[in-house]
């Protein structure tokens, strides 16, 4: 019993320090993504518009492209040298360039230096994560007993939620304490995230040089078998890239869409599609993710019970199944027409408590040959349901006996739910998240067992990163770009949903894949 | 089932050069209707997703290739199948 006990709480040390430092490069790299819209008008020239969005998604999508090549140097080092030295110095890497980039002036005092610094500091940034995923899951799984890998693993794997949450965090709390103006100036406080990192990673750094070295790789070192050339031995021989081949096509390529879809894609989704408030937009993503992230616990036990396969694959088919519905749900639920189409303004049920012009041009109108007035005009609206929103109009404004009437279709921004529409944006995001745990929560455990001890780290590290660094960090990206292929003159804003298609089919091929030609097998022996 | 994996394995070789001329095609179309303004962050993206992708297709072709010639038909189940050296 006290055996039992005592083991227990060892294994809680190895998860609490191994966590602690794969928590931490997660939240810095998870800083860039969600401050990537004040970011692309930071270090890109004013009025770029969607292009200087996609050039920051770019640099994010930049920083997973390098991971793959982080695994490969960091995960030849892990197998030659050992866990423990290797993620600790791709703890250093990740908390530096994260301090560097807040450090980084606009491009409005250095112009095209300011992005291609963060660009270079992006890929720093990159190639440590790409060494420290597999560190982390090859160390705790190696101390772990054989029918619990997948739980403890799975600890592991809420690390990137739990980073994504603090990250989410720390800039709502400066954000809100410093206010939206001050939090988006040159100097703002959107840099202090970025500062925070090398505080953080000092005292992960503390805690993981009490960690002592993997049982398993130290035996293997003690007897001298450590691999000569992992990088050889993992992918030059056909047996063990075979594996290399399936680990990425069945597994890590549709766990990386699923997850970055529910987490990343959702979230880009509800600021630039729906139109959320910023605030609103992080705390229903907040929510959903506190609310999940039992669940990568809870998938990683069931896996060590039926087997890790049939959990990651039902994730991704409900991905494939229930993306589209979700996505079309959310943006239709904060549709403005939708809203105002029940209310009677003679109720009072709506209240404009707002109109102001924020801009006055004057123009030739080339049919009249006459200059006309436009006039920019923003008002804020609320509905006695607490839905709140704002509403845009640039165009040639007519007069008449009732006022201003401007011509143009209205954008509107900065919606802000009803608590009932709120709780269903919660709910929806959720159920991706559920996705992401289940094809997540299995997925370090999977890949050891895949692997033998002498090449593990470089073996699992490569797959994992193109599958999560590359067809998941492109989500974002190319969601976005699939969207603006949408866009044609009659159709200006394009098919919101479009994007979608690359997750899906990307999840839906891995289905295939996986489903064929993966085992359900458990492996209860990774000593070898 | 193994006799599935190896025709599944033709289709993913012929799917691999299939996504690289999907992908060609799809760049050289939005780069020539790139404006003058967006042809070069056009051209830089698409310039991104060939250059990864690329090797991407050319594992999944040899994932198809090992499909194909039944390298999956029994998956090893000790490490010292894994390293044939």
């Amino acid at each position: 019993m006290k055996q039992t006990k005592n083991s227990t709480n060892g294994m809680a040390f190895i998860i609490g320090a191994s966590s602690v430092g794969t928590l931490i490069e997660w939240y810095d790299f998870y800083i860039f993504g969600m401050l990537a819209t004040i970011i692309s008008k930071q270090f890109f020239p004013e009025d770029s518009g969607t292009s200087a969005l996609l050039s920051t998604l770019a640099i994010f999508a930049a920083g997973f492209i390098v991971r793959p090549f982080g695994a490969l140097v960091f995960g030849r080092l892990g197998d030659l040298i050992g866990r423990k030295y290797t993620f600790l110095l791709t703890l250093i890497l990740m908390g530096g360039s994260t301090f560097a980039i807040g450090l980084v002036p606009g491009f409005k005092s250095i112009g095209w230096a300011a992005p291609l610094i963060v660009l270079a500091l992006r890929l720093v940034q990159g190639l440590a994560l790409g060494g420290e995923y597999g560190g982390a899951a090859t160390y705790v799984a190696e101390h772990a007993p054989p029918h619990r890998r997948g739980y403890w693993t799975s600890w592991i794997q809420t690390t990137a939620t739990l980073g994504l949450f603090l990250a989410l965090g720390v800039i709502i709390l400066i954000r809100d304490t410093q206010g939206v103006e001050k939090f988006s100036g040159e100097w703002g406080g959107w840099r202090y995230p970025f500062w925070l990192s090398l505080l953080l990673v000092f005292v992960s750094i503390l805690i993981r040089m009490k960690m002592s070295e993997s049982p398993m790789f130290a035996k293997v070192k003690a007897e001298g078998k450590t691999a000569v050339n992992p990088l050889k031995e993992s992918f030059g021989h056909r047996a063990n890239f075979k594996m290399v081949l399936l680990a990425l096509f069945g597994g890590v390529m549709g766990q990386g869409v699923i997850w970055y879809t529910g987490q990343f894609y959702a979230q880009s989704f509800l600021e630039n599609t729906v139109k959320l408030e910023f605030m609103q937009n992080r705390e229903i993503l907040l929510w959903s993710i506190a609310l999940a992230t039992p669940f990568f616990v809870l998938f990683g036990w069931l896996s060590d019970r039926i087997g890790r396969k049939w959990i990651m694959l039902t994730g991704m088919l409900l991905g494939v199944i229930f993306y589209r519905p979700i996505f079309k749900s959310l943006l239709k639920s904060a549709d403005v027409k939708e809203w105002v189409k029940d209310i009677n303004l003679s109720k009072g049920d709506q209240t404009v408590t707002q109109v102001k012009v924020t801009k006055r041009d004057t123009i030739l109108n080339n049919a009249t040959s006459l200059n006309v007035e436009v006039l920019h005009l923003k008002t804020s609206h609320s509905l006695i349901n607490g839905n709140k929103w704002t509403a845009l109009t640039s165009d040639t404004i007519t007069r008449s006996e009732a006022g201003l009437i401007p011509d143009s279709k209205p954008v509107y921004s900065d919606k802000i739910l009803s608590p009932i529409l709120k709780w269903k944006f919660i709910f929806l995001i959720w159920v991706m998240v559920i996705f992401v745990t289940m094809v997540y929560g299995p997925m370090a455990a999977f890949l050891v067992e895949l692997f033998p001890t002498k090449i593990r780290y470089t073996s699992m590290s490569l797959p994992y990163h193109i599958g999560n660094g590359v067809f998941g960090g492109l989500v974002p990206f190319l969601g976005t770009l699939i969207v603006e292929f949408t866009k044609t003159k009659d159709f200006p804003l394009g098919d919101p949903l479009a994007g979608l298609w690359y997750p899906i089919g990307i999840a839906a091929l891995c289905f295939l894949i996986g489903a064929i030609y993966l085992p359900n097998k458990i492996d209860n022996n990774v000593m070898d | 089932m193994n006799n599935l994996k190896k025709w599944l394995g033709i289709v993913w070789m012929l799917l691999s050069p299939a996504i690289v001329v999907f992908m060609l095609l799809q760049a050289a179309d939005k780069i020539n209707k790139a404006t003058d303004a967006t042809k070069a962050n056009v051209t830089l993206q698409w310039s991104i997703i060939l250059i990864i992708f690329f090797p991407i297709c050319i594992g999944f072709l040899i994932f198809g290739y090992y499909g194909f010639k039944g390298y999956y038909d029994q998956l090893p189940t000790k490490s010292s199948e894994i390293t044939d050296y």
